[in-house]
């Protein structure tokens, strides 16, 4: 059974607003949820090499060249921001 | 003339005869959308002006008399997590809800240098973290066979399109099942291809290792025909693979076919199980070998899928933060961390920050090796069972869900919904190809398909069985 405490402090990492109602149907649930994944600790796992992905496909490289924007696109993708001047994405201050 | 009832092949031969132009096919689909879809809801956004657009082009293409492709002037419904340019594009998630596509997914480029017409953006559990179409922001979309009960999800549109005749074709994603289990729900095909067989350049990323585009259709020729237009390397999506696809008649007195013990010990219900034996008795009758195998990991395919898929999202749904597009709680904010809160928190539906949150805990630091990275040694292990099994058999068959179409808000507790994937989930885990086929019902007999996977890129294979079945059902 994973705490409030916890809940809340995940929901924190992963930048997501949940109200004290929310953190309490979270707890159950994901308790519940992990509950069931507490399963896999059956399963003998040694010496078995972990799957990140289906094919084995590693390093797939292109050159190193630049390509030209499309200035099209980049005025679309701008343009979806909610805050923007000129060209440039406004962002709240980091520091 | 009833357009809804014709095949993809069916079209292309009245255009060619010149019985019908492309404008009448898409006037006629986007008729039926307009009087009927506000009681199935399938589409998000029809986009008719494109459609129009579209038509003029295939109608000017075909007057010119020469060969045309055979999707040409053919409608279609495209599932509004893969992008198409200057079209709204959703994922079915209020944190899109006015978001435009700035550009075309491959798919989608690859579909319209065949000149296809794209009718609009279909339905979908938000951001494909659904199984039943519930979980879409926009509200659900009902079955066209019984519109008390869900269409499945979460490709939830565009099978529910293809199935209530207001498209041809369509395009879903699956991620865990969210092509064939709506695709069994419904009675319609859909193919989920081997991982990496399309290109997910421009389909919104769900769970990066497991997702893949593919085509819902009233034919497994439909499909296969969509399928051969989609798929193909793209240098714009490094996990796509250039593959020699494996051509072959199925000789059904050839074809060995693998059932895995563990699909059959309970966990389904009983319509579904008599009618998939029933199906697999059709082809021994017909001269398949039928040979019981095991897939001793099967178990655990639930369990794997609910880590590895939540913890892949956590990560790609992070870039949903109100800054570079979609929904922002701005004006309210007081710095950075409050934009982020603010706009998650009312951009994101419960079982969008369910799964989020889910995925955080299973990567956070002192759970990785529990959780996570056991989950992808266990995939191995899932991965190899097939393998194994690949080596005596040709074709695997199991069923797609363990019920027909359910009620709306039968399944409301989270782990009872993700349980509807018992089946589906252990195919994206190994990266397999796999179709659903609808069986033969009786009367009002709600559908149930059967599932036929295949060998990595042996799509030619399962599309020949599933023609098969087709003509022995």
């Amino acid at each position: 059974m994973i705490s409030k405490e916890e809940v809340r402090h995940i929901a924190k990492l992963a930048r997501l607003g949940i109200t004290e109602e929310e953190a309490e149907e979270f707890q159950g649930e994901l308790s519940s949820i992990l509950g069931y994944i507490e399963k896999l600790k059956e399963v003998n796992v040694e010496n078995v090499e972990p799957t990140s992905s289906a094919q084995e496909l590693a390093n797939v490289k292109r050159g190193d060249a630049a390509n030209a924007p499309d200035p099209d696109v980049s005025g679309k993708l701008v343009s979806e921001s909610p805050s923007k001047k000129d060209s440039y994405i406004k962002v709240r201050a980091v520091l | 003339m009833n357009f809804s009832e014709l095949t993809i092949n069916d079209l292309h031969g009245g255009l060619k005869r010149k019985e019908y132009s492309a404008r009448e096919l898409a006037e006629y689909f986007l008729e039926k959308i307009d009087k009927n879809d506000k009681d199935v809801l399938s589409f998000l956004t029809v986009s008719e002006e494109l459609a129009f657009n579209q038509a003029k082009e295939a109608d000017d293409l075909i007057k010119k008399g020469n060969d045309f492709p055979v999707l040409a002037g053919v409608p279609c419904a495209i599932k509004d997590s893969i992008l198409v340019k200057n079209i709204r594009c959703t994922a079915g998630s209020k944190i899109l809800e006015n978001y435009t596509a700035p550009y075309d997914a491959t798919c989608i480029k690859k579909l319209k240098s065949e000149y296809c017409v794209i009718l609009g953006k279909t339905n979908q559990d938000e951001f494909a973290m659904g199984s039943s179409g519930e979980n879409s922001a926009f509200g659900p979309t009902r079955n066209p066979r019984d519109k008390e009960r869900v269409s499945g999800g979460s490709s939830s549109g565009s099978i529910a399109a293809v199935a209530a005749g207001f498209a041809p074709y369509s395009l879903g994603s699956d991620t865990g099942g969210s092509i064939r289990f709506p695709a069994s729900l419904c009675g319609v095909v859909g193919l989920k291809p081997t991982y990496g067989a399309v290109s997910r350049y421009g389909l919104i990323a769900m769970a990066s290792s497991l997702d893949q585009i593919g085509p819902v259709a009233k034919t497994v020729e439909d499909a296969e025909t969509v399928f051969k237009v989609i798929s193909g390397r793209d240098p714009l999506d490094s996990t796509s693979s250039s593959c020699d696809f494996y051509e072959h008649k199925a000789n059904i007195s050839d074809l060995k076919i693998g059932i895995p013990r563990e699909y059959f010990t309970g966990g389904m219900d009983k319509k579904t199980e008599e009618t998939i034996k029933d199906a697999i008795k059709k082809f021994e009758k017909e001269g398949a070998k039928i040979e019981e195998i095991s897939l001793p990991y099967s178990p655990y395919a639930l369990a794997v899928y609910y880590i590895i898929m939540p913890a892949e999202a956590s990560a790609n749904l992070a870039r949903y933060d109100g800054i570079k597009y979609g929904y922002s709680e701005g004006g309210a904010a007081e710095d950075l961390l409050d934009v982020y809160l603010g706009s998650r928190e009312a951009g994101f539906g419960k079982e969008v920050r369910r799964r989020i949150m889910l995925g955080t805990y299973t990567l956070s630091a002192g759970y990785y090796d529990a959780y996570y990275l056991r989950a992808q040694k266990v995939r191995t292990l899932i991965k190899r069972d097939f393998e194994k099994a690949f080596k005596k058999v040709d074709v695997i068959m199991t069923p797609v869900s363990p019920t027909q179409a359910f009620k709306f808000g039968e399944k409301a507790d989270p782990l009872t919904m993700y349980l509807s994937d018992l089946f589906t989930v252990a195919v994206n885990l190994a990266g397999l190809p796999a179709i659903s086929v609808p069986c033969k019902m009786q009367g009002s007999e709600l559908p149930v398909g059967l599932q036929i996977i295949g060998k990595p890129f042996d799509e030619s294979l399962i599309f020949e069985t599933g023609k098969v079945f087709e003509k022995i059902r």
